[in-house]
């Protein structure tokens, strides 16, 4: 049967890795390429590379690092941030990424998921939704630039737009959760799960194995990110599988 | 030299270099004669169906054709695979090769489509392709249409129903998940598949 997958984020700054608790203070966690294939041995399913900075000048070595760790990984790898046109999605295709992941872009001008999805295939565009919780509005809001830019998009209408639009995948970021490892939006990722068909991928807040556990039941997400968890040591990949596979969920154990 | 064929579907970059990581001499190519001229010929592909309509329009069908006729070891992966089915009711109205009996249709709306991740193959019978392989073998899938099973159908996927994941029939073999993308359980395959002989 299809598995759950748990899928290791790589956030880059500069071509090495780093990891910011609420998209700030920047600590540095290692080489990206040796960061990928250590984690792909662990039992990565999935492996996403975000360049967090994505400034003109350091797409250079964003391209430099996606050849780099797409060189020896067999597992899928996503590249993410500061895609902002179907030339940017096929230089980084071209250096051996799987798919894109396009945020503010596919916020400003939606055809974008349309242009690669045509060319490169919907399984290849991934929509990434940075959400924020707005109390005044009562909605769950989609903001871009990291969180600077409030958008004033519902994340489940923005949702069901980029499925119809040709998206592939939705990858999910609670603003909220994000760094704090206290746990995934469960409730957030379960809305979005339900409101379309493509899979969810969640991310921001995984503390624990245990969070893992909520978010692929509770929050009935197609997979989970694993970030800064895994950088420091504190949490294995083969652990978080085994603790799911205890908890009746389907993983892909490693032989 | 193993050609891969280049018909502008998507990204061919990790199977290249999924197969340059085996030592298996192999070259990305549009170009009819360089097919004619190789030992095997890999046909891969991502995104529609009606795609492959291009590799008519580049002239590579005929080229792929008498390759498969010579006995040379022919790889489908994903759509290509699917091509080697007589269609899709994803382009009713573009036929495939019709080497293997039967149409790719739909997942139903009752599951989550595409079909993204990890699922197992289940074997049936014996197979060059997957030899060594453990049962229940992990590979990663990306696709919403999928293969009937028939009698050369070497494993099974269970997603909305069973379809077939691996077909194989003398020197044709297709794959509807992705072993450039599927681990070690995926290199395993592409090396039983350069390890062919020709």
């Amino acid at each position: 049967m299809l598995t759950k997958r748990v899928i290791a984020c790589l956030d880059c700054h500069n071509g090495r890795v780093v990891k910011g608790v609420q998209f700030l203070e920047l600590r540095d966690a290692g080489d990206p390429a040796e960061l990928a294939t250590a984690h792909a041995a662990a039992g990565a399913d999935e492996i996403i590379l975000l360049d967090i900075t994505a400034t003109h000048e350091a797409r250079k070595t964003l391209l430099d690092t996606v050849s780099r760790t797409s060189q020896h990984l067999f597992i899928p790898l996503t590249v993410g941030g500061g895609i902002q046109t179907l030339q940017d999605a096929e230089r980084v295709f071209d250096c051996g990424a799987d798919k894109v992941s396009i945020n503010s872009a596919a916020v400003a001008r939606p055809e974008l998921i349309t242009q690669i999805g045509n060319r490169f295939g919907a399984q290849a565009v991934v929509v990434a939704i940075d959400a924020k919780r707005n109390n005044d509005k009562g909605i769950d809001e989609v903001v871009t630039a990291g969180g600077r830019n409030l958008t004033g998009k519902s994340v489940l209408v923005w949702a069901r737009e980029a499925e119809s639009r040709g998206a592939g995948e939705i990858l999910l970021t609670s603003m909220r959760k994000d760094g704090t490892q206290s746990g995934f939006d469960c409730e957030l990722t379960r809305a979005v799960a339900e409101s379309v068909q493509i899979p969810v991928i969640a991310s921001g807040g995984a503390g624990n194995e245990k969070h893992f556990v909520d978010v692929l039941q509770k929050g009935c997400a197609d997979a989970a990110l694993a970030a800064s968890i895994l950088h420091f040591g504190t949490h294995t990949l083969a652990n978080i599988k085994l603790v799911l596979h205890h908890a009746g969920i389907a993983v892909r154990l490693q032989c | 030299m193993i050609a891969i064929v280049d018909y502008r579907a998507g990204n061919l970059a990790s199977v290249k270099k999924a197969f340059e990581h085996l030592g298996g001499g192999c070259v990305v190519t549009s170009d009819a004669t360089r097919v004619r001229s190789a030992s095997k010929v890999v046909l891969p592909g991502v995104g529609h169906f009606s795609a492959t309509c291009t590799l008519d329009e580049l002239g590579l069908k005929p080229a792929i054709v008498e390759a498969i006729i010579a006995g040379k070891p022919f790889l489908g992966i994903c759509v290509g695979m699917q091509w080697m089915f007589a269609g899709s009711s994803e382009s009713p109205q573009v036929k495939g090769l019709g080497l293997f009996g039967g149409e790719c249709s739909r997942f139903s709306t009752a599951v989550k489509s595409p079909h993204v991740g990890w699922n197992t193959l289940v074997r049936r019978g014996k197979s060059r392709l997957l030899s060594g392989l453990d049962d229940h073998s992990f590979a990663y899938f990306t696709h919403s249409y999928r293969a009937p099973i028939g009698e050369e159908c070497a494993s099974t996927t269970s997603y909305d129903g069973d379809f077939a994941s691996t077909i194989e029939r003398d020197n044709l073999f297709g794959v509807q998940f992705h072993p450039e993308k599927s681990g070690d359980a995926g290199l395993r395959i592409l090396r039983n598949f350069v390890e062919l002989p020709c």
